[in-house]
């Protein structure tokens, strides 16, 4: 049996005695055959002694069980890392950061504990996935939307305390939670918000309660075990509709995210939008860069003007852009002709108007339906991999600016070069609305199981993490491998801010049990080690 | 080491009596099954094995658009094998097990916690119930 670092022997075996005591002995997984189900399937270091790999997981089934479990672990100061379904995959998965940690596993806590149509929200626990809430509420005819991210056996807490994102209207998770339940690492329980008032009807309704708003801090961090959480739900729209503006020109760019900033700033378009290219994506380009990097400005590939020639030539837009309106359809439809007015000031701007959709749906027709943007949860995106072991993702934060996406497709275009590599192993290269004011850009790199391609590709990662920091662009959020790289490079007057996450973490966590290293917060004990 | 192709499903099914099942009881109100799938099964008249079939594997292995487990076997196997897990009469229970636990390329292992080891058995039933003797 594997040992977490720093405990001996000898406690880890009363620890796991007294595990067995409080969840039972079916609910602690000591076994290399189980503990192994607990490495990250998409890990980049595949067949690298550097992969950290637990050294048991205990799996409570309520909070009584979460306070025992904390308890006892802080007794004998040994790391857990905390999963809710363990489905966090291209970020780490179930697996912990720093090896030997005990994953404590809230799977089993899949209680939906209340769905209302009439304030719009849900209170759940950490093992309920966006498949069991969408379920619950078709089986309930709930008048109410979830969002969902693209897979969609991922748990809403786990997801939202991740920052992830989806594509409706209450698209931004950690933004549409409303009140928390946590366990601190001396077991104490804590409820924010209107939670921290007994009695309280509105903990789902008003996010803020009375003093400091604390929610924060448990979102890609370590400071506490969060066991339930609340969150708005969409009212179930009367119609939906989607529509496409396309313009010809490379620098028509500039004026296209410049209106649909203040479309969707004034909410006339709601949802996630993402810039796309039927010029870039096309056959003719892809075979005259030689790869599928299509955002990538390559140094010494084609030039602006000569794409625009094949712009023309083959009768191919150089961007475009679909938006989605939610609500009754007179409104969707003023929307949308709001939108065509605003564009129609770019020369040559095209349209293609989508369907207008009459709600509710037929669940019988999800099939048929854009799922995503329907909140109805799937795997798809599985399907659009590709032939590989798994992914992970880069994914910067840039400014909703055409002026930006520009800057970005020079900057990682050189940054490819430089590293000698072409850039062709990314997954999606366009810039997204996932959050509302700003734009993400999702690169994902292939995992294999292939000890010197994983190698090369952290290598690239670090690369572009570095290249977007000096252009000032950082990560959303990460995959445990990079979360110090990433940590390091948010660094404004010598890291303060880190400085004020460890002043944290050293008051509310003084054993550093809880999720060691998450996001570049290390307890003191560790911290040395990871500088 | 990992194999196999994206396994999930489910629905809203009523907890059964008898096998470890990984999740406790609602604590008010019907139970919730956790599982993958966007709709409810009866599974009246079926083995549970199909049901958790359903409930665990579906959204990647069944039927319909955007089955991605389905979309990779098709790719794989042309027409040599059927697509449909379901269909198969080929798949032993050592198979079965190793993909679930394992994985297989973007296929993650799954653990314990999410299908227990007595409802992989039943899945395994039900997978190889038309196998040949």
């Amino acid at each position: 049996m594997r040992v977490p670092p720093g405990v001996t022997p000898k406690d880890f075996s009363d620890a796991i005695e007294q595990w067995q005591e409080a969840l039972g002995h079916e609910w602690v997984f000591t076994s290399d055959e189980d503990v192994d189900l607990y490495r990250d399937s998409y890990s980049p270091f595949w067949h690298e002694d550097i992969e950290p790999v637990p050294s048991s997981a205990v799996a409570p089934a309520d909070v009584e069980q979460v306070v025992a479990a904390v308890k006892i672990a802080n007794t004998y100061k040994i790391p857990l890392w905390t999963i809710s379904t363990g489905k966090n995959l291209g970020y780490g998965g179930s697996a912990p950061l720093l090896g030997g940690s005990v994953v404590l596993d809230l799977k089993r806590m899949d209680r939906i504990l209340e769905v209302n149509d009439k304030n719009h929200y849900a209170l759940v626990e950490p093992g309920v996935s966006y498949f069991d809430l969408y379920r619950y509420i078709q089986d309930q005819g709930l008048k109410v939307w979830i969002d969902v991210p693209d897979p969609g056996w991922g748990s809403l807490i786990g997801n939202a305390l991740d920052r992830g994102g989806g594509y409706t209207p209450l698209r931004d998770h950690f933004d549409a939670h409303c009140g928390m339940e946590v366990v601190l690492a001396d077991g104490e329980i804590v409820r924010t918000g209107m939670g921290a008032l007994p009695g309280s009807h509105t903990w789902q309704q008003y996010r803020y309660g009375f003093g400091p708003y604390v929610d924060g801090m448990f979102s890609q961090g370590n400071f506490g075990v969060v066991t339930k959480m609340g969150f708005w739900l969409l009212p179930e729209p009367e119609g939906f509709k989607s529509g496409t503006v396309a313009v010809r020109r490379h620098d028509d760019l500039v004026p296209l995210v410049e209106t649909l900033n203040y479309l969707m700033n004034s909410n006339l378009v709601q949802g996630t939008t993402t810039i796309g290219s039927p010029l870039l994506a096309s056959g003719a380009v892809r075979s005259a860069t030689g790869g599928g990097a299509a955002l990538v400005a390559t140094p010494g590939g084609p030039s602006v003007e000569e794409l625009e020639e094949i712009g023309r030539d083959q009768n191919l837009p150089y961007w475009n852009c679909q938006m989605n309106f939610y609500g009754p359809p007179k409104v969707v439809e003023a929307e949308w002709e709001c939108a065509k007015e605003k564009y129609s000031k770019i020369s040559g701007a095209t349209f293609v108007e989508g369907p207008t959709y009459q709600l509710p749906y037929d669940p019988k027709d999800v099939d048929k339906l854009p799922k995503r943007q329907f909140g109805i949860p799937s795997l798809t995106i599985f399907g659009l991999m590709g032939r590989s072991e798994g992914h992970m993702w880069f994914s910067p934060i840039i400014p909703m600016t055409g002026e930006a996406v520009f800057e970005a497709q020079r900057v990682f275009g050189q940054a490819y070069h430089d590293m000698g590599v072409p850039a062709i192993n990314q997954i999606f290269v366009f810039p997204s609305s996932f959050f509302p004011r700003s734009f993400v850009i999702l690169c994902g790199f292939p995992i294999y199981h292939d000890v010197e391609k994983n190698r090369r590709s952290r290598e690239v990662f670090r690369g572009l993490v570095k290249a977007a920091a000096e252009h000032g662009w950082g990560e959303y959020r990460t995959h445990t491998a990079f979360m110090d790289t990433v940590s390091d490079v948010y660094s404004f007057n010598n890291h303060a801010l880190r400085h004020f996450h460890e002043t944290i973490k050293d008051a509310v966590d003084p054993n550093g049990i809880l999720s060691p290293g998450r996001c570049g917060v290390w307890p003191k004990g560790l911290r040395k080690a990871h500088a | 080491m990992r194999s196999g192709f994206l396994a999930s499903l489910a629905f809203a099914l009523a907890t059964q009596p008898g096998a470890a099942s990984p999740h406790p009881p609602q604590q008010q109100g019907e139970r919730i099954a956790s599982s993958w799938t966007t709709t409810t099964i009866s599974g009246e008249g079926q083995s549970r094995g199909y049901v958790e079939y359903q409930k665990y594997c579906s959204a990647c292995h069944g039927e319909g658009v955007g089955r991605p487990g389905t979309i990779a076997l098709q790719a794989k196997y042309k027409d040599a094998l059927p697509a449909l897990l379901d269909k198969r009469t080929d798949l032993t229970p050592q198979l079965i097990k190793m993909y679930v636990r394992n994985g297989i390329t973007v296929m993650p292992n799954f653990r314990k916690t999410e299908i227990s080891d007595p409802e992989l058995d039943r899945i395994v039933a039900y997978l190889t119930r038309n196998n040949r003797p």
